[in-house]
């Protein structure tokens, strides 16, 4: 008994394991919009987490768009609906898409039962988050500069039978010609695997 | 007849002496227009040479008003005239409107919509409905999008977050370009020179950011590591020590992977290494791993102890700085950090600690972070910051002057001496090629020893000793602060 109930003290359930999900994103998606340099420096604010100090929007307006689209995107990810969740940067004159974050999301283990668990130590997760967000710190090194005014907009890939909420529409899918595409580290809560991929113009 | 007439005129024009490159002089046309006995004719030519003279670019009112017949005649001849096709463009609406155009098929350019009849041959309409097109697509789709498209949806909230405010401009680009930096306004009191004093070849030097390859010792010999070897300079002799060969004084093991940084406090060396771990080894023991320290989950490019010895500073490629106090008694660290600071956004591998005031830690990071943060490790808080608008390379600290010298990398690959704690430029020394990775300082102070990714070696003296009164004052000033820094 004593096992048990210590085995489900350290096991996160898929409820937890979205909200990991979507920590990361939030935390991810903030941190892209600094490194891009998409908002004015003076707008972010450092915020420590993972072991890292990461940069977050104080921007109200960008806060609360953040903040609904990933509580529904929570929802979505226990239902098992969801399959990639795309940040789309575009120049906000032309409306070209110059830059796309695609998170891809896999589920890992047993889709039947609702009171799924994963064993997997919450610190050896937020390692690999970790290792993530410092690879999407690093981009700048090669992402090429984004010399315009530009928006970004997430949109979320989901299964045909989802219902459309209120105030949410459907989206074109964003393409960008002569891309170029570079895949970061992995992480996985046993429950839900995320992998993250930048598609860049490629101006060469 | 009249064709003729116009092959004589093309002729002419091809033919003719002199450097006439230009429209056809006045007295020319008003020649050609003469010789034709039709009246109407004269008309016309005076549009002709005010079409002419008003440079080429004027056909096209030409074309609006005598569209059809312009056409009959520039069609066919458009190959073998070339460059005065410019020209006879122009004379061809007078000559045509003569013209017998029955015996052959001439197109009327002016009335086909050729954008659509581009379309129209190159397009097949059936071909986008076709099974197999839709298929391709399908597969295409997926393969880009990873799942098919018919059982997916794309959804996006309404309200979409604002964009920056307009005349925003990205802070990026100090990254991808090569302006300077503000330099301060205010001048130095001293001359430093901007040309190195000397410049050291040095080949197979590793352009790696994570390892720390050179050093200059207390008996003035200068020490390099270049490749395989380790290469030992004093004052105009090169001696090259290769390491199988020359004495080795012991090996100590213990690390799993490359070591990238050593700092010595007394007699224990501490090592960092990739894997993370840092040593102390103490070199008077046979039994020499002191203590092992794991702090960084990643490579430790950075490791100095402080000049006082009380503190050992890590950086790490993990982001993360550490601080690990001395043992009582020892000198050796504790084996959990004092402080950690993640502050930084990219590896930290420049560090320094501040002559003068043994607690003070100056720190940079790499290219994603391009920050110099300045430690008070007493408390434990980041003192200041400053953005150099490049990658910190390399630290070190004046011994003769309250100043510091950075080394960058892209876009100037130079060496900064700023002004502390005011943070201002005193001088920007351009010359490497590529990044300086790494500084050393001569043990009297004055020379600041770079070696850059350039594999070359450059002596500044930029911090020679002046003997003036302002220096002593300088002095006299700077030790109470000091003093009081030991109360505090």
């Amino acid at each position: 008994m004593t096992t048990a109930a210590q085995k489900s003290k350290s096991a996160i359930t898929l409820k937890g394991s979205a909200q990991i999900v979507c920590d990361y994103l939030n935390y991810g998606i903030n941190s892209i919009l600094f490194q891009r340099g998409l908002y004015p420096p003076e707008s972010f604010k450092s915020e420590e987490n993972y072991g890292l100090t990461i940069l977050m929007s104080t921007d109200n307006k960008i806060k609360e768009f953040l903040s609904t689209t990933l509580e529904q995107l929570k929802g979505w990810l226990v239902d098992r609906s969801v399959n990639k969740v795309a940040l789309v940067i575009t120049n906000v004159k032309t409306l070209e898409v110059m830059e796309r974050w695609d998170f891809l999301v896999e589920y890992e283990g047993d889709s039947k039962t609702e009171d799924q668990t994963s064993e997997k130590p919450l610190k050896q997760i937020k390692n690999e988050i970790r290792d993530v967000l410092k690879q999407i710190a690093c981009s700048v090194a090669y992402l090429p500069l984004l010399d315009c005014l530009c928006s970004f907009d997430i949109q979320i890939y989901t299964k045909k039978d989802v219902d459309l909420p209120s105030e949410w529409t459907e989206a074109e899918p964003a393409n960008i010609k002569d891309a170029q595409s570079v895949r970061m580290r992995s992480f996985s809560t046993n429950i839900h695997k995320m992998d993250t991929v930048v598609t860049y113009k490629n101006y060469n | 007849m009249s064709q003729f007439k116009f092959w004589n005129d093309v002729n002419s024009l091809l033919t003719m002496e002199g450097p006439v490159k230009g429209p056809i002089p006045r007295w020319q046309k008003k020649k050609g227009s003469d010789t034709s006995s039709n009246s109407s004719l004269n008309n016309s030519s005076k549009l002709r040479s005010l079409s002419t003279s008003a440079l080429n670019s004027t056909k096209t009112p030409t074309k609006g008003n005598e569209n059809n017949d312009y056409q009959k005649n520039k069609t066919p001849r458009k190959t073998p005239l070339k460059t005065p096709s410019k020209k006879s463009k122009t004379p061809t609406p007078n000559k045509g409107s003569k013209t017998p155009s029955g015996d052959r098929f001439i197109p009327s350019r002016s009335a086909s919509n050729f954008d659509l009849a581009h379309y129209k041959l190159t397009h097949d309409e059936d071909e986008s409905d076709s099974p197999t097109r839709q298929e391709l697509q399908r597969v295409m789709f997926e393969n880009l999008h990873g799942g098919d498209v018919s059982s997916q949806r794309i959804l996006s909230y309404k309200n979409k977050a604002p964009s920056a405010p307009e005349g925003f401009q990205n802070p990026m680009r100090v990254i991808y370009t090569q302006t300077k930096t503000p330099a301060s306004v205010k001048s130095s009191t001293r001359y430093i020179p901007q040309a190195p004093d000397r410049i050291l070849d040095a080949p197979d030097i590793v352009d790696d950011y994570y390892l720390n390859l050179m050093d200059w010792g207390g008996n003035n010999i200068l020490a390099a590591a270049l490749g395989a070897h380790v290469y030992l300079w004093n004052a105009g002799t090169v001696e090259l020590w290769d390491c199988s060969r020359s004495k080795r004084l012991r090996i100590m093991e213990g690390h799993s992977a490359r070591v990238g940084s050593l700092s010595w406090n007394s007699y224990i060396l501490s090592s960092g290494c990739r894997s993370g771990q840092i040593l102390h080894h103490d070199v008077r023991q046979r039994d020499h791993r002191v203590a092992t320290l794991s702090g960084h989950s990643q490579e430790v490019c950075g490791l100095k102890w402080s000049t006082d010895g009380k503190y050992l500073a890590s950086g790490g490629n993990d982001n993360v700085l550490n601080i690990w106090q001395v043992v009582n008694g020892g000198h050796y660290s504790q084996t959990t950090p004092l402080h950690t600071f993640t502050a930084h956004q990219a590896a930290v591998k420049a560090l320094a600690w501040c002559p003068w005031q043994p607690h003070v830690l100056a720190s940079g990071g790499g290219t994603a972070d391009r920050h110099i943060r300045f430690w008070n490790c007493n408390t434990g808080s980041c003192v200041n910051a400053i953005d150099t608008k490049s990658q910190v390379c390399a630290l070190l600290w004046s011994l003769n002057y309250k100043e510091l010298v950075s080394g960058h990398g892209f876009a100037n690959n130079e060496l900064i001496i700023w002004k502390y704690p005011s943070m201002t430029k005193v001088a920007e020394l351009t010359g490497h090629t590529a990044r300086v990775l790494h500084l050393a300082m001569s043990p009297d102070g004055t020379t600041i020893l770079s070696a850059g990714a350039d594999e070359t070696l450059r002596l500044w003296k930029c911090f020679t000793k002046n003997t003036t009164k302002t220096k002593d004052n300088e002095k006299v000033k700077s030790k109470p602060s000091a003093l009081k820094q030991c109360i505090r």
